[in-house]
């Protein structure tokens, strides 16, 4: 089987479904003959012609806007935003449109679209780079948010979403596009939306996460494991819906979760598990539930080694659970 | 009839005294301009026992269509049935025009169990098999979603054309923008038709826009833009008949601006008084639309009083029918609010749903 950097397997999963589905359309900017910035489009233009891998216009309301558009003809529009921070230009119409047409129709009309967007830090990009939106959108019912962490995922998860009959927002980390490299099956293979995978298993303590984290998370339940100290690891892959039965799966077996993910702490999808966790197993903890996020400033251009969840943060906050 | 041609005023066939520019005229048969004159008559009495509906409790709220209804039943007349409408949501005449029973549109303003939206918007109606996807409330969003759609339908090779209803206010919004740049890029065929009735709730067409027309903005984008005389049925009816042919022809878009008047309040919630003088409206219902195409009927020998005596009790008769049948239909069920949220139901809805159903 091919190992293949992340990057390659969202393009393996686009190019198969433009094939296989001629209601598939790329779009977005510089997703044409540049290959998209990060060259995840990479080659379709190239294939299938300017009429399915669109360069627009420089206009991300109008971006998503004319992909629902698309999706309620019948197409299978996926829309790439070039970079997460740039998304808020067409958040009315996600959380407006997007993600209400089916309900405000009755159920007559659907969007079946994909949004793909690179998000997160650990680029060197700065504040309008590196940010991790996801919270806005899980906010938002009629949206499907998820989040993969593995080229393996990445492909069976983008299929998936392709497919779906609502609108998904596919956020992909950034910071691992090329680092990460990974066995993909060539052909088609779906990752279900909704259902998390187990990194790691473990006894004292749960770590929850997703997207690059994942990989901080890892080197930390290393490092802890050196000092007697058994770790989960738990990528959740998709934020709305999730997980729920395998959060409480894990919390049952450590009794101390502790959540992490680069987005600010405040109001972040953290605080969403956490009250999860506290709402149904609140006598399984032997621990307070911790959440180890992004600091609730602005994303710094310097030092963003510091202000994201690292190795040395996340095993803190293993101890603080051990030792409570 | 561009922008430059008309630049000494607006496209207009019929004068207010009902004279008709004859060398303009267009093909329609008679029995086509009667049924346009009583959808025009319909939506305006429907239009004002929703208000009264309103003002007894009976129905939430409306936005009221009155005076514009020679832009909305002209425009729709224009339009063939694999054409696709992107309404806002003062359209009740646009769906008249397209055939929709008033049944319908009464079992959405009382939310009954028949609601085509299942209880779930107020926005006027919506509908796959008129191919009227239901109006968005905040403003201007349905304007790149017809451009996305009349891309789509490029891309297939079909022949359907989107139109796209928004008003003077729509045009300030930066999606009016982004949706008319990509439709000038990518030649999508799909007819912008502003209607501008000169308020954004309060804020007069001054507020909006210093360029003296709507229809002037076109040319920003590359491609025609038109202004219509909006009281005026047949000048409507012309402008949009082109533009939609023109976009079936591969030919691109169309910015049609529709100069009227809305002579009610914003909506029910809304009071006129507070922004405008009663005079000004005075001055506006000497235009009005209807009396203005009765005028042109009934010179031309095609309509009487008599007649027209007759079609207001008629109508009369069939809204007073519709309106008692559709409040004596069932409510919608509780568990409404979570249906259509997706496909198919998350756990976590699930749970909620089970939560009110054994709460009640």
């Amino acid at each position: 089987m091919a190992v293949i950097p992340l990057a390659q397997a969202i393009n393996q999963a686009l190019r198969e479904e433009m094939r296989r589905d001629d209601r598939v359309i790329v779009m977005g900017e510089d997703v044409g003959r540049r290959g998209g910035v990060f060259l995840c489009t990479e080659g379709l233009y190239e294939e299938f012609g300017p009429d399915r891998v669109i360069d627009t216009p420089l206009a991300e309301s109008a971006i998503v806007g004319v992909a629902l558009g698309m999706a309620i003809y019948g197409l299978r529009p996926v829309a790439e935003i070039q970079f997460a921070d740039f998304i808020y230009g067409g958040f009315d119409q996600i959380v407006s449109n997007i993600a209400k047409i089916r309900y405000r129709s009755g159920g007559q009309f659907s969007a079946p679209l994909v949004i793909r967007a690179p998000y997160g830090g650990g680029v060197k990009g700065g504040l309008h780079h590196s940010q991790s939106p996801e919270a806005y959108f899980i906010h938002t019912a009629g949206l499907k948010v998820v989040i993969p962490s593995t080229p393996y995922d990445a492909k069976g998860l983008l299929i998936s979403a392709i497919r779906d009959e609502d609108p998904v927002i596919f956020f992909e980390p950034k910071r691992i596009y090329r680092s990460v490299k990974g066995e993909v099956p060539e052909g088609d293979y779906t990752v279900p939306i909704g259902v998390s995978r187990l990194v790691r298993e473990g006894s004292d303590v749960s770590l929850i996460t997703y997207g690059a984290m994942v990989y901080e998370c890892e080197a930390a339940a290393e490092k802890a494991e050196k000092e007697g100290i058994s770790v989960e690891v738990l990528d959740l892959r998709s934020l709305l819906p999730f997980d729920g039965e395998a959060i409480i799966k894990t919390v049952r077996k450590t009794g101390r979760p502790i959540i992490v993910h680069e987005a600010p702490k405040i109001c972040g999808f953290g605080a969403e598990i956490a009250a999860f966790i506290a709402e149904r197993e609140i006598l399984s903890l032997q621990s307070p539930i911790i959440r180890v996020a992004g600091y609730d400033t602005p994303f710094p251009l310097v030092h963003e080694h510091l202000y994201l969840p690292n190795e040395r943060r996340i095993l803190d906050a293993i101890r603080k659970a051990i030792s409570f | 009839m561009s922008i430059i041609e008309c630049a000494m005023g607006a496209f207009q066939i019929i004068s207010l005294d009902g004279s008709a520019d004859e060398e303009h005229l267009p093909e329609l048969s008679t029995s086509q301009m009667l049924k346009m004159y009583r959808d025009m008559v319909l939506a305006r009495r429907l239009d004002s026992w929703l208000m009264r509906l309103q003002r007894m409790g009976r129905v939430a709220i409306h936005a009221p269509s009155e005076g514009q209804e020679a832009a909305m039943v002209g425009s729709a007349h224009a339009l063939e049935t694999e054409d696709w409408v992107f309404p806002s949501y003062r359209e009740m005449p646009v769906y008249i025009a397209r055939g929709v029973p008033i049944s319908e549109l009464l079992n959405r303003q009382f939310s009954n169990e028949e609601d085509p939206l299942h209880g779930h918007d107020m926005a006027v109606y919506g509908s796959r098999r008129y191919q009227i996807i239901p109006a968005p409330v905040p403003v201007g969003m349905q304007i790149p979603m017809a451009v996305g759609f009349a891309m789509a339908a490029k891309y297939r090779g079909e022949k359907a054309v989107a139109i796209t209803y928004f008003g003077d206010g729509a045009t300030s919004k930066g999606d009016f923008h982004e949706a008319l740049n990509f439709a000038g890029v990518f030649k999508a065929p799909v007819v912008f038709f502003c209607q501008n009735n000169q308020y954004a709730i309060s804020c007069p067409y001054s507020r909006q826009t210093a360029t003296k027309t709507i229809a002037e903005k076109a040319v920003a984008y590359g491609f025609e833009g038109v202004w219509v005389d909006g009281n005026d049925i047949l000048a409507c009816y012309s402008a949009t008949k082109r533009a939609i042919e023109k976009a079936r022809r591969g030919e691109g878009p169309t910015l049609i601006e529709a100069f009227t008047y809305r002579l009610g309040p914003h909506t029910t919630a809304d009071d006129p008084s507070r922004y405008r003088e009663q005079a000004e409206v005075e001055k506006w219902r000497e235009k009005d639309p209807i009396a203005r195409f009765k005028r042109f009927l009934v010179r031309r020998g095609l309509w009487s009083e008599e007649d027209d005596a007759k079609l207001y009790e008629e109508i009369e008769e069939d809204i007073k029918r519709e309106i008692e049948q559709a409040e004596r239909k069932q409510p919608l069920r509780p568990d409404v609010i979570f249906a259509d949220v997706y496909g198919s139901e998350p756990w976590h809805l699930a749970e909620e749903r089970d939560e009110l159903s054994r709460l009640i």
